[in-house]
């Protein structure tokens, strides 16, 4: 059976940086991810990013992705695509499917960085060809260079809706309307204004009712919601669209934690059911860390420092960083990430995180 | 809540007068000048570190909103494309005559042509009226983003936030 020091599961922007962090110091790294291509959802991420210099604030999430793939190799790490883990089990094993071969590996630590996925809303014809997801939206337009309709409804306004709706202008979709359930923007204000000066309206209070079509979307009825997410009989309104787009929120992937029989909490600030994790992102199972997405859903600035910490606790657990070095290295990333869950917007996940290390605690007593 | 940023995707204008970052009309009819449209606590401060005049602080809590010193701002243009949330424009009223500029980030293509009419936008994607593309500019250190400056009517500086083409 292989043997590694660290074995990542995922090679998105938490995986990576937790897997360059831990080969910076010394640590054996082997990151599996089940996808043909490396950096999770960076390459679809086309505009700049916000935050401070240190979190490469005005980089766009592809070269972001290319520097850590970058980082990776220089420091001898093994990314292995195509990789699927089956499972985790007691002591760290895991089972990687690759093709037709299944085999064991064994990682001294482990950290999964599975990501999320996307929620959908159901209701009468939303199986029909035309109704996505935004994470489609953007793989079809930012990856393959292919526009998923000619006008499309945008179904939700926090960030994800907010960015796609504006690369779906970009890849030169109309964009009839972006809708929200919620009487407000998620999102950013600046991503909501760079769409709506382009003329796209904003219905906030506003739900799908039904997709129209015989074998395609053809058109969408919505109505407006009272304060009981009830439809207003008469609010109904209906628009032309091939395409409705679905930007409803995210759920961390805990197959994998749940399976290795980490502790998990209700978080739904951070998503819903999310693996308690302590300050080193290490879980309520010993040598089993998490990161990125599948810790919270938070962004991918978020998900980098996340991997950091992860990647200085193994390789400080690991005994390649002294005591000292360690406390540094992990202050300077604490505060980073500290700066980013700061104001309004990120008070709810702060809060969400510390009721989640308070878990740990209480399961380790 | 009926209008503003949070509702209708755009700033109304009581937002825009609480703004830390909106010049007084008087520092905008002296000369070019950021506007800065940046009404939300997010964590973010490119804005200050690319001003060399260091007219726009954020400070160490980087949710603060981005205050302008319209005195200390050269109108030098280089925040418009690094703003990330692409908030930032800049105006300039000094000019004789009718004529006002507004140069503003811009990320679709095709870029317009300079001399070209396009159609000004305002907050809301309204149609303000024609206008004519004074400069298109692109450099490495803008990342992709161009700026397009507009030549417009000097009553549209504080509304014309956008443009589309006609062709």
């Amino acid at each position: 059976m292989q043997r590694y020091e660290l074995v990542c599961v995922g090679a998105g922007p938490a995986g990576l940086a937790g897997a360059i962090e831990a080969a910076r110091y010394g640590a054996q790294v082997v990151v599996y991810d089940e996808n043909e291509r490396p950096g999770g959802q960076l390459f679809k991420q086309i505009h700049k990013f916000f935050g401070s210099r240190e979190h490469r604030a005005g980089e766009r999430g592809f070269d972001i992705g290319q520097s850590l793939l970058e980082q990776a190799r220089e420091l001898g790490v093994e990314v292995v695509l195509n990789a699927t883990v089956l499972g985790i089990y007691e002591g760290g094993e895991l089972q990687i499917r690759q093709e037709d071969t299944i085999f064991p590996v064994h990682g001294q630590k482990v950290l999964i960085a599975t990501g999320a996925s996307e929620n959908m809303i159901p209701f009468p014809g939303w199986t029909l060809p035309g109704v996505i997801g935004a994470g489609a939206a953007q793989t079809m337009a930012n990856l393959h260079g292919v526009r998923p309709g000619k006008r499309l409804l945008m179904v939700g306004a926090g960030n994800v809706g907010l960015v796609v709706s504006y690369q779906m202008l970009q890849a030169g979709c109309q964009v009839a309307a972006v809708i929200d359930a919620a009487p407000a923007i998620g999102g950013y204000g600046v991503h909501a204004a760079k769409v709506a000066r382009q003329g796209v309206p904003f219905y906030m209070s506003q739900t799908v009712l039904q997709a129209h079509g015989a074998d395609h979307v053809e058109g969408v009825t919505m109505a407006r919601v009272d304060d009981k997410w009830q439809p207003v009989p008469g609010s109904e309104q209906s628009l032309e669209v091939d395409t409705i787009c679905l930007a409803v929120g995210l759920n961390p992937m805990t197959q994998l934690c749940r399976m290795a029989h980490c502790q998990t909490v209700f978080v739904p600030a951070l998503g819903g059911h999310v693996p308690a994790h302590d300050q080193n992102q290490e879980t309520t199972v010993p040598g089993y860390y998490v990161a990125g997405d599948v810790s919270g859903i938070e962004e991918a600035s978020s998900a980098i420092i996340q991997g950091r910490v992860a990647g200085l606790a193994v390789a400080h657990s690991l005994g390649y960083l002294s005591d000292e070095d360690f406390a540094a290295q992990q202050q300077e990333q604490l505060q980073s990430m500290r700066g980013l869950r700061h104001g309004p917007f990120g008070q709810a996940r702060a809060d969400g995180k510390e009721l989640l290390a308070r878990s740990v605690q209480e399961a380790r007593q | 809540m009926s209008e503003g940023l949070a509702v209708q995707g755009y700033i109304s204008e009581q937002e825009l007068r609480d703004a830390p970052g909106i010049p007084s009309a008087l520092r905008r009819s002296r000369g070019p000048v950021a506007v800065i449209e940046c009404i939300q606590p997010i964590p973010c401060n490119p804005c200050e570190a690319s001003c060399r005049a260091e007219a726009i602080s954020v400070g160490s809590d980087i949710t603060a909103l981005p205050r302008l010193d319209e005195d200390k701002c050269i109108g030098c243009y280089t925040c418009v494309p690094i703003c990330p949330g692409q908030a930032i424009f800049v105006v300039d009223e000094s000019l004789p005559g009718d004529q006002a500029t507004i140069a503003m980030p811009y990320e679709f293509l095709p870029l317009p042509e300079e001399g070209e009419k396009v159609i000004a936008l305002d907050r809301g994607g309204a149609e303000l009226g024609e206008a004519e593309v004074a400069r298109v500019q692109k450099s490495k250190r803008m990342n992709q983003t161009a700026m397009v400056t507009l030549n417009i009517p000097k009553g549209w500086t504080m509304r014309a936030r956008a443009f589309r083409l006609t062709r």
